[in-house]
């Protein structure tokens, strides 16, 4: 069964908890400079963002098909069965190409190291397959980000927009959005205006199915465009040797009919 | 001519310094220190330039090779050595920008043994990997020859028709997925250069730039090295050069039109700028000249009608990778010098491996090596152009 997070921004308070927690289960530094910054980065997986007295909370959807996975060339990104995109750093090449790929702009990269590594919301997968909940959703102290079954969280989330029309938008961010995401969010304002991606733009198509459109037809190019290719190659090849020996017969005719003529004239 | 070639070599060392200087930052500090990338931006000049540009540029080896071996254009196989070593420079200097550009290049191996047959990137590198090797092997008979070694010439010959074959799939097939990477960002990418067909589009382009590259390149050793210019040539490959501008030309345009952007790209915006002066390059300025037939029997014409259609080619990938991006992430991208710096350290490289094998190895045909001043015109008129006139327009 794969697992997610619901977050639910009615009831989130701000607190930024999350993000303290966050910080300690991935070894990042947290303080009152690092809290006190709006955005995503290399030492931050997860923001809380503060619109007049709203939140909105971001950290890496762990997309059902992640366009992070399909791109990385040695595959240092992956999907795992319980719902989290984990990151085996030691793979990594560091071409980046998982940041540009993302409709979500989470892996981060860090910049300033030797040996960079790229940085994002991993879900704690240690603590999911022990068992537990990931650290956010044990720390939230009003149950804004729930861990649990994506089937149920989502049939949840469906049931606090029919029980409480009024406080919702009328849709769960992420149930179908680039194919589904383990990331659902519930909120009184359109995550948009929090620099989510409008879900008009990125659609619901998986983002891997873009370029598995052109990949899939590359097994099947590869023989058909050398036999093209090698056809053409024998052909024009084929078309000399026949001039050669077609001149060469001339000139042995030619040398015959020459001697012989030169027979007849004596 | 003494003080010119000081004044080059002087061009040289202050670019080889500063490129030491910024390799030095790029190792020793980080890829923060040497460049202007960011999270957003993480993609900068030299995937843009240095990747797509560079390995666009190096087109020219498949196309010449393709031409002679698999159209029997016997008149380019003068130029064939100088385009295979061109590509094959170009591939190898592509993988030192890439160990630039890599966060870290000591794993580059790892593409090897960590496959993902559904990453474009993949494919790119092992195709880039391949073909590469490929060129080494095209290019090797130069190095036999200049050593007299006849036995492992033949070897190379009876292989000759598989290394050309697998040179032009592989290159059909990394240089159209050089489009194909930019396919996965629909939402990201402006739809003046997000397109299904950016496969089409990029090997298209690299076969145009391929051409125009080995008139650059033809015509630029000409004056270095004082070689015989091959008009002949020059005009194959011209007309050669209009039909794929022609081809380019009409599949964006088929494009723009399918997806209703017409009207769109003649409404002034940021990004209509660059685009106009991308077509305009790439397409209009070349294209009108490339229709008189002074323009096409002149080297001097051929030759600028090429570097503005190369920069107009440039000006494209550099739209796609860069510029195209600017509005969704909503600030600039404008490269560090460093980034600058390490890029022209890389074509400078470039320039001087090609004279170094060119002094050394017989890469232009014997027979030329005798210096002809200058080429004159009325033996050219003389010399059946008029029947390569009547194939440059189709």
């Amino acid at each position: 069964m794969s697992k997610a997070l619901l977050y639910d921004a009615t009831m989130c308070i701000g607190c930024k908890q999350c993000e303290q927690a966050c910080a300690t289960q991935n070894h990042l530094p947290y303080n009152d400079a690092v809290a006190a910054e709006p955005v995503q980065s290399e030492h931050k997986f997860t923001v809380v963002l503060t619109k007049d007295d709203k939140f909105m909370r971001r950290l890496c959807m762990h997309c059902e098909k992640p366009a992070c996975a399909s791109v990385c060339p040695v595959g240092a990104l992956h999907k795992t069965k319980e719902g989290p995109v984990v990151y085996d750093v030691w793979k990594c090449i560091g071409c980046r190409y998982c940041m540009v790929a993302c409709a979500f702009g989470q892996p981060k990269y860090e910049w300033q190291s030797l040996n960079p590594r790229v940085r994002k919301c991993i879900m704690c997968p240690d603590r999911i397959a022990a068992g537990k909940q990931t650290a956010c959703a044990e720390i939230c102290p009003t149950g804004a980000t729930k861990f649990g079954d994506r089937d149920d969280l989502v049939k949840e989330a469906q049931e606090r927009i029919r029980q409480n029309p009024s406080n919702y938008v009328p849709r769960i961010y992420g149930l179908n959005e680039v194919g589904g995401t383990s990331v659902l969010i519930l909120s009184g304002v359109n995550p948009e205006e929090y620099g989510y991606p409008a879900s008009a733009k990125i659609g619901d198509t998986p983002m891997p199915e873009y370029t598995g459109r052109v990949m899939e037809r590359v097994p099947d190019f590869i023989p058909v465009w050398s036999l093209v290719l090698g056809g053409i190659y024998w052909i024009s090849h084929r078309r000399d040797e026949v001039a050669a020996a077609e001149a060469e017969d001339r000139a042995a005719a030619e040398a015959e009919e020459g001697k012989e003529k030169n027979g007849s004239s004596r | 001519m003494k003080i010119k070639l000081t004044f080059w070599r002087g061009v040289f060392a202050v670019i080889m310094v500063l490129g030491l200087y910024s390799s030095y930052v790029r190792y020793l500090k980080g890829l923060g220190a040497v460049s202007n990338m960011t999270d957003q931006f993480p993609w900068g000049f030299w995937i843009g330039f240095d990747c797509l540009c560079g390995v666009m540029l190096a087109a020219g080896g498949f196309c010449i090779v393709g031409a002679v071996y698999l159209f029997n254009v016997e008149r380019l196989h003068s130029i064939m050595r100088p385009a295979v070593l061109t590509a094959f420079l170009g591939y190898l200097l592509f993988i030192v920008g890439l160990l630039f550009d890599l966060g870290r290049p000591w794993y580059i191996w790892h593409q090897l043994i960590y496959m993902n047959p559904h990453s474009v990137m993949f494919e790119v590198g092992m195709c880039v990997m391949t073909y590469t090797t490929v060129l080494f092997f095209e290019f090797l008979p130069s190095v036999f020859e200049r050593f007299h070694l006849q036995a492992p010439i033949r070897w190379i010959k009876k292989i000759y028709p598989v290394l050309i074959v697998a040179g032009i799939l592989l290159s059909t097939l990394h240089q159209s997925s050089l489009g194909s990477l930019y396919l996965i960002m629909p939402m990201k990418l402006h739809p003046f250069w997000y397109s299904p067909a950016l496969p089409f589009f990029f090997f298209g382009s690299a076969v145009a730039v391929g051409l125009a590259m080995t008139i650059f390149e033809s015509t630029q050793s000409s004056k270095a090295f004082g070689r015989q210019l091959e008009l002949s040539v020059l005009v194959t490959l011209g007309g050669a050069l209009l039909v794929a501008l022609w081809v380019n030309a009409l599949l964006r345009f088929e494009d723009y039109w399918h997806r209703g952007l017409l009207r769109e790209i003649f409404r002034p915006s940021y990004e209509a700028y660059f685009l106009w002066a991308e077509l305009l390059m790439a397409f209009v300025i070349p294209i009108t000249l490339l229709s008189f037939k002074r323009v096409r029997l002149s080297p001097n014409g051929l030759y600028w009608t090429s570097v503005i259609s190369l920069l107009g080619f440039i000006t494209n990938r550099l739209n796609v990778s860069l510029i195209g991006f600017e509005t969704y992430v909503g600030h600039h991208y404008v490269p560090k010098w460093t980034e600058f710096s390490v890029t022209l350290m890389i074509i400078a490289m470039g320039f001087f491996l090609f004279a170094v094998a060119v002094r050394y190895l017989p890469i232009f045909p014997h027979e030329e090596i005798a210096a002809v001043p200058q080429l004159e015109p009325e033996l050219v008129r003389v010399q059946g152009v008029p029947a390569l006139v009547e194939n440059a327009g189709d």
